[in-house]
């Protein structure tokens, strides 16, 4: 079997009352990109927080490159933290700065005697990856969606990461960008061998960047396993809806 | 099961609860900043960056009110002070009223007003934009970078305003003066540095001090805490300047007692 790069178990997350997460298992395996679907407020968001260490969880166990996130000291934590490449659901670009200061904010924080000439060449090379050389002195308010989206995407690769969680990547982008970016994703995984987690309610995104899906229903996996396998073999009416759905013939 | 007993406890002890939750959270707010400041990285070009902003964005409304103020409460005083035929003392009542008062008070308030808010604004669209959290994620300390500096900034800009708002309502006031009682400049300034003590001055930098501490860590404080929502931002800026105003009158009332104290001890 392939080797394991994240791992959670009996995982449980609730905010006050509200129950998100019960009993969550899911292992995401090296090199793969593993899709996790689910419906709005499912608690896809909170689950990879809980994997980088922004939301503390309630019980179970996240296990990150072999080590239990909830056991980390900050600083343990921070150099974990530096191999996972986190895509914000709305970008989160730093809207102070220009895309070139936005990328070289997590650079020069975080690796030390870089000259100038090494930081543009990192830098605009991984704009011309995203396919947006020219937007390097923008400000965030005057990009698109879609740009902001692969402008933040192109932020969280500049410190190499291991792992790439995206956040709904292609959400309220029209198609033709969504395809762009679900080919982005996987020209990401190939180019910088990562293996990544990518949610997202689109089963076309799905399809087209995922080894592996998972479905979240209820604060669970309910089905996990190739395209092919969740959805014909789905026994859940809900699953089944899901599919239905994003291909109305 | 536990949030269901919280749930059937009466709201007066609920919101206790939350009062002295909300007192603890604060409290370790401030705390982080005197555990954080001496730690590297310092960040000075961030805290060069935001001293220039406060500067700027308050300079022209400060420059307005301070002059302002000295002209009309040079001539307020004025009927007074001539039932008595003292109008030669003018430039000392003023000079001890704005050096003593007047000056850090409009300043700390004014900029309460103009930096408060918009620090709170920003910081709180930063939380709710997750670009906080992006920073987390990219192993860089926010509060390093956005609460730390930002006060360090307020903390020192503070009292460069207040002399520039006593200057300038000094100035404000000897235009009155000098049209009125036909002072000279030189005269006016004599009486003004004779009527004002070393204490004086060192009490209005130190309290002016506190008053941009204030002004820096309650704005970042509800800015670090608004709530989720374009809805929060707004609180965010309204409850940082109300929360500084109040606690910069309580900071005035105790300076004004200590400073009393050691002047007649
Ligand atoms: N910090 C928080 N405090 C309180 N409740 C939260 C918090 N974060 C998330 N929730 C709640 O947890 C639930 C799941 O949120 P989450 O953001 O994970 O949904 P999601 O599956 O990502 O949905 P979407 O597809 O709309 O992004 C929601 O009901 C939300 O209100
Ligand atoms: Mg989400």
């Amino acid at each position: 079997m392939m080797e394991k790069i994240a791992e959670m178990k009996g995982l449980t997350k609730s905010f006050g009352d509200l129950k998100v997460l019960q009993g969550v298992d899911l292992d995401l395996y090296k090199g793969e990109n593993l899709v996790v679907l689910g419906k709005s407020g499912s608690g896809k968001s909170v689950l990879i927080k809980i994997l980088v260490g922004l939301l503390k969880k309630d019980e179970g166990s996240v296990m990150v490159m072999g080590k239990e996130i909830s056991e980390l000291k900050l600083k343990e934590l921070n150099a974990l933290r530096l191999k996972i490449g986190f895509s914000f659901q709305n970008s989160a670009l730093y809207d102070s700065m220009t895309v070139r200061e936005n990328m070289e904010f997590p650079l020069v924080r975080n690796v030390k005697n870089l000259t100038r000439k090494e930081i543009d060449t990192k830098i605009e090379g991984l704009l011309d990856s995203v396919g947006l050389p020219q937007s390097i002195n923008q400000m965030p308010s005057e990009l698109s969606g879609g740009q902001k989206k692969r402008i933040g995407i192109a932020r969280t690769l500049i410190l190499n990461p291991q792992i790439m969680l995206y956040d709904e990547p292609t959400a309220g982008l029209d198609p033709i960008t969504c395809v762009e970016i679900n080919t982005l994703i996987t020209q990401v995984r190939e180019e910088y061998n990562t293996s990544s987690i990518v949610i997202t309610h689109d089963l076309t995104c799905a399809k087209a960047t995922g080894d592996r899906v998972a479905v979240l229903l209820d604060g669970q996996f309910k089905a996990v396993g190739e395209f092919s396998e969740v959805f014909e073999n789905a026994t859940d009416e809900r699953i089944k809806s899901f599919y239905d759905y994003n291909f109305i013939q | 099961m536990a949030e269901k007993t919280y749930e059937r406890r009466p709201t007066i002890t609920k919101n206790l609860d939350k009062f002295f939750t909300g007192l603890a959270d604060a409290f370790a707010f401030v705390k982080r900043f005197f555990q954080e400041i001496w730690f590297p990285p310092y960040e000075f070009k961030e805290i060069l960056r935001q001293c220039y902003e406060i500067g700027y964005r308050s300079l022209p409304l400060i420059s307005l009110t301070g002059f302002i103020v000295g002209i009309v409460f040079t001539n307020q005083s004025r009927p007074s002070l001539s039932e008595f035929g003292a109008t030669s003392w003018l430039p000392s009542l003023i000079s001890v009223a704005v050096v003593r008062a007047m000056g850090p008070l409009v300043t700390a308030l004014i900029a309460a007003g103009k930096v408060g808010s918009s620090i709170g604004a920003e910081i709180s669209s930063m939380k709710v934009t997750e670009q906080i959290d992006a920073m987390e994620v990219s192993a860089i300390n926010p509060y390093k970078y956005l609460v730390v500096t930002r006060v360090i900034a307020t903390t020192l800009m503070l009292p460069i305003l207040v002399m520039y708002t006593d200057f300038l309502a000094l100035m404000g006031s000897y235009i009155n003066v000098s049209q009125n009682e036909l002072v000279s400049m030189s005269t006016f300034f004599v009486q003004v540095f004779e009527a004002i003590s070393f204490l004086d001055i060192f009490s209005s930098i130190i309290k002016s001090l506190f008053f941009g501490f204030t002004i820096g860590i309650v704005s970042c404080y509800k800015g670090y805490n608004s709530t989720k929502g374009t809805e929060g931002v707004g609180k965010a800026a309204n409850a940082s300047v109300v929360m500084s105003m109040f606690l910069i009158f309580i900071e005035e009332l105790l300076s004004l007692q200590i400073v009393n104290a050691i002047r007649n001890g």
